[in-house]
């Protein structure tokens, strides 16, 4: 079969998805992903990130098709052709999203151990504003205890439900799942229960955001401090293949290796990632390649550093916009709009 | 987790699954092939929530998932998603405003505070002797008759303050029936 | 008098109980069809009716039908959707407890056509005491032999249940509805694949509004030809409309589709009218998801044609000036109500029942509610209304399943034809304090204070 994305044609065979000819592509027409994963079944759809046009249905039937559809979870046909990269319609709807999957996002990426390797991240730069048109206030919901390695975070989730998925297809009883509904939908087991199966610390790696973190890791460093080398073990419950992150001689955590894609090639499981914590219980294979799109690669934010201008007097005058805001005083008392822009 | 499952996880329920209960839950059970007896999750929990005070506690969830052969978290997935399951003791009285558009225009609200205040508490609270309970709902398909409450299984439509007075004394003098049965 | 196909029989003492059903020529369609007729036959008829779901979304019938897989050799299953949902729509409710032979006859009937075994009726939890006339009904039903094993001796196996909802909105959308009857959330699913392919436990599924069901026996008796004849175009057949607001003569009324708009809301066969003196001002013509008409637009169309019950007169000049036909809940509003406060209320309901999958509808529902609540209590800023217009195009189009467009159509529709009244609620916070502003001081009154003036 073959499809053309943004100009370039493949073949591929049938069953294949948009996201999957668009990934084989490669290059800047691949649409973003926050909850496909190729790893795992019945997931894609929800979160909209992914949405392309498609401006020609197939040979048979060249009609395009009216709405954007999810690239990952709709099929290719034969002389089938979808802009992604290319369409203005695409990159108005992926702007959309990402200012949606923001609004009640906490933007707490400094405390935050997934910042540096976040998919959200990554959107946010690609498609995201510096400022929000948000000013309710934003949802939050109580902490939750999930056992001794998982930290979850529910302020930060975007509900992907790809943890879910791990639990339901890697480990054999899933004691946690999605609650209530709406924008107070959570991830929760309800019953504060630890989430304690061998395979559950794969959790950690499909989530594409700060949600579900390491708790063994917490807080130790920022993932742009340490190395990535490929390591295995023997291991019988899993393949042993990881990715260990180190600090000096020290092992800070243990991952599943993943692709340009940001998915693991292979699932782990608790022992290795979390307890495995020596040099001496691997076997270092080398440094990892650098990942260009991640932050710990290019960073992003510094490479071109914004131009900060200081302007003591003028601050004292104005105050910033947001510190007005707070007060109702919407106008500005000096007309100096230079300055009041943060 | 949300705010409610925070307060709710650790309530206790006596819990009874009574011959007839049971027989009745066979009974739903039956209406599905035998491969998928969860599709018989939402009827049971309907009628195991109206043996047990109108309302499932986490352990009463398990149970039900014990009966039907499924995961908890199934249970309490389905039990947190849809608004009839109540994961909290709740008022005898449960009077369900109907808030959407008709109701609204038909001046749902101040019939609502008027409920309120006579029975002094606040949308959402029950009442100290647990008898009434206040909520306000969305569309019951009755907007033809609006303004109108649910109490239990029936409707009570057409509102004026005076018909809610008398619901009210009828509750007290345990005239009103709750579940059709 | 308008012809009758549904509520022909309606006030029969007795009607609701098998015996006088059966005795006023009910369950005679089913003797027809098993006995006489093939089930593509009635496909056929169905297909020939030209009758359109009526749901909401008016797809039609019999074209939804003969897209059943039954070439994959697996179970198939009708379901009725029962899920009556809609603000301003109580028909179903209306039809299921008063006449509830009726749709288990059309439920026989359709699932002999469709050559499915086993189906439900799927009926939302708060109809609970519905729930149980259609239980006793269908219990009825078996002991009279219409189901069961070898219905009439023709071979035929039907096993008809009913199952209900706890609360739930988005279980009116087909996919989310199966979940639900497996016993999961009310998560609406991708599609493809469709019901029709794979839809209950994976097998082929046809997911029918309760009306169209019950007008299925009408049309097998008397031919899909004479079904086709009532209406207009492609508008064919009757319709039940669930009328409510500050109208005279709230309720159920089927009415003939093409009826004029201006008929069915003053003559007193139907509305009769307004309540009292207070004056027209707003229409929502097919439940709460359909945009909302201005005076003007409602008798007339843009172009000045009467505007008539029907699919294509309702939906006319589009959304710019159109509405649409949706699922017949006709809500009529007078000058006390606050269209700013109304669509906040449509924007609660929405946000209230959106599901949370998907991003654009999880997110953005609650967003336009929480604009929506400060602009109705005195909070709003001038940005808001663009920043309202924005949100809602921004959630069309782009959400799994319809919920995020029906979220997004009544917050479009008021703001294209009610501007001024959002500009007055932000500009005169200290007049809109009181919930029922617009009583005392109607809008038209203080009009002026908003309108731009050229000078």
């Amino acid at each position: 079969m073959k499809v053309t994305i943004d100009g370039q044609s493949i073949e591929v065979e049938p069953g294949t998805t948009i996201l999957q000819a668009a990934r084989m592509i490669g290059g800047e027409s691949v649409p973003p992903a926050m909850c496909y994963y190729s790893k795992l079944e019945k997931t894609g759809g929800k979160c909209r990130c992914c949405l392309v046009e498609v401006t020609k249905g197939s040979d048979a039937n060249p009609t395009p098709m009216p709405k954007l559809v999810a690239s990952c979870v709709t099929g290719v046909m034969d002389g089938m052709e979808v802009n992604s990269k290319n369409s203005t319609r695409v990159e108005e709807a992926r702007k959309s999203v990402t200012e949606f999957l923001l609004i009640n996002h906490p933007l707490d990426c400094p405390v935050c151990d997934q910042a540096g390797e976040c998919d959200l991240q990554n959107l946010s730069f690609e498609h995201g504003k510096s400022e929000t048109r948000y000013i309710e206030e934003k949802r939050t919901f109580e902490p939750e205890n999930i056992g001794p390695y998982i930290q979850l975070h529910m302020n930060r989730c975007i509900l992907c439900q790809r943890c879910v998925a791990v639990a339901d297809q890697l480990t054999d009883k899933r004691v946690h799942g999605v609650m209530d509904r709406g924008d107070h939908a959570n991830i929760s087991t309800c019953i504060s229960k630890a989430i304690d199966n061998e395979m559950s610390g794969n959790m950690i790696d499909v989530c594409p955001v700060g949600a579900l973190t390491d708790k063994t890791f917490r807080f130790k460093s920022r993932v742009w401090f340490s190395k990535p080398y490929n390591a295995h073990r023997d291991c019988d419950k899993c393949c042993g293949k990881t990715t260990v992150w180190m600090f000096g001689n020290e092992i800070q955590r243990v991952t599943g290796r993943k692709d340009e894609f940001h998915e693991v090639e292979e699932f782990i499981c608790n022992t290795c990632r979390f307890e495995k914590k020596e040099v001496n219980d691997w076997t270092i294979e080398g440094p990892r390649k650098f990942e260009k799109y991640s932050v710990i690669n290019r960073n992003k934010y510094a490479v071109h550093p914004p131009k900060v201008e200081i302007n003591t007097e003028a601050q004292i005058l104005l105050g910033r916009e947001q510190d007005r805001k707070k007060i109702s005083m919407t106008n500005v008392p000096l007309e100096n709009t230079e300055n009041s822009k943060q | 987790m949300s705010m409610e499952t925070h307060n709710y996880k650790d309530l206790k329920q006596e819990i009874n699954i009574t011959p007839e209960l049971m027989t009745r839950i066979n009974e739903l059970i039956s209406h599905y092939p035998e491969d998928k007896r969860k599709s018989a999750l939402i009827p049971v929990l309907h009628e195991v929530q109206d043996a047990h005070d109108n309302w499932l506690s986490y352990e009463l969830q398990d149970k039900v998932a014990e009966i039907l052969g499924i995961l908890p978290v199934e249970v309490y997935e389905v039990v947190s998603f849809y608004t009839m399951f109540n994961r909290r003791p709740v008022g005898k009285y449960m009077f369900e405003f109907c808030q959407t558009s008709c109701c609204a225009t038909r001046g749902v609200e101040n019939l609502m505070d008027y409920t309120c205040e006579k029975l002094g508490v606040k949308v959402g609270e029950t009442t100290s002797d647990g008898l009434f309970e206040v909520r306000g709902v969305e569309c019951l398909g009755a907007c033809g008759y609006a303004p109108m409450l649910q109490l239990g299984d029936f409707y009570h439509e057409n509102l004026t303050k005076e018909k809610i007075d008398q619901l009210i004394d009828d509750c007290k003098t345990g005239k009103v029936t709750l579940l059709d049965k | 008098m308008g012809r009758k196909i549904l509520l022909e029989k309606i006030n029969i003492p007795g009607i609701k109980t098998y015996e006088v059903y059966r005795q006023n020529g009910g369950y005679a369609s089913v003797e027809k069809a098993l006995k006489q007729m093939t089930p593509d036959e009635i496909t056929e008829e169905v297909k020939t009716s030209g009758i359109r779901g009526r749901g909401g979304a008016g797809f039609p019938v019999g074209m939804k039908w003969s897209f059943i897989d039954k070439k994959s050799g697996r179970p198939r299953h009708l379901v009725c959707n029962a899920d009556e949902s809609e603000p301003g729509t109580f028909k179903d409710r209306f039809l299921m407890e008063y006449i509830p032979h009726l749709l288990i006859e059309g439920m026989i009937t359709s699932s002999y056509a469709l050559g499915a075994n086993l189906s439900y009726i799927y009926i939302r939890g708060e109809y609970m005491w519905v729930f149980k006339i259609l239980e006793r009904a269908i219990k009825e039903a078996y002991a009279a032999g219409w189901l069961g094993k070898n219905i009439l001796g023709t071979g035929y196996d039907l096993d008809l249940h009913v199952h209900c909802g706890a609360g739930a909105y988005i279980c009116g959308e087909e996919t989310a509805l199966i979940e639900s009857l497996e016993g999961k959330r009310g998560n609406p699913r991708i599609k493809p694949p469709f019901p029709a392919v794979s839809g209950l436990w994976q097998n082929p599924t046809v997911v029918n509004n309760v009306e169209s069901i019950s007008a299925v026996p009408w049309i097998v008796l008397n031919s899909g030809e004479e079904y086709a004849k009532i209406g207009i175009g492609r508008s064919t057949g009757t319709k039940l409309i669930s009328a409510s607001g500050h109208i005279k003569n709230p309720g159920v009324y089927e009415i003939e589709l093409g009826l004029s708009v201006e008929e069915f809301m003053n003559s007193d066969e139907y509305l009769g009218g307004m309540i009292d003196d207070r004056p027209l001002k707003a229409l929502v013509p097919g439940g709460s998801s359909v945009p909302i008409l201005p005076v003007n637009l409602i008798y007339k169309t843009a172009n000045g044609d009467d505007r008539l019950m029907t699919y294509e007169s309702l939906a006319d000049g589009g959304f710019a000036t159109g509405s649409a036909m949706g699922s017949g809940g006709f809500i009529v509003y007078n000058d006390t109500t606050c269209i700013v406060r109304n669509t906040w209320n449509f924007s609660r309901f929405y946000h209230h029942e959106s599901c949370g999958q998907c991003t654009p509808c999880r997110e953005g529902t609650g967003w336009l509610e929480k604009i929506l609540w400060r602009i109705e209590n005195g909070q709003g800023r001038e940005e808001d209304i663009e920043l309202l217009w924005s949100i809602q195009s921004k959630i069309e189009g782009n959400t799994i399943c319809p919920l995020g467009d029906a979220a997004s159509w009544p917050v479009a529709a008021a703001i294209r034809h009610f501007r001024e009244e959002f500009e007055y609620h932000i500009r005169f916070p200290e007049k809109i304090k009181n919930r029922d502003h617009f009583v005392a001081e109607p809008f038209e009154k203080v009009r002026h204070l908003v309108t731009k003036q050229t000078v």
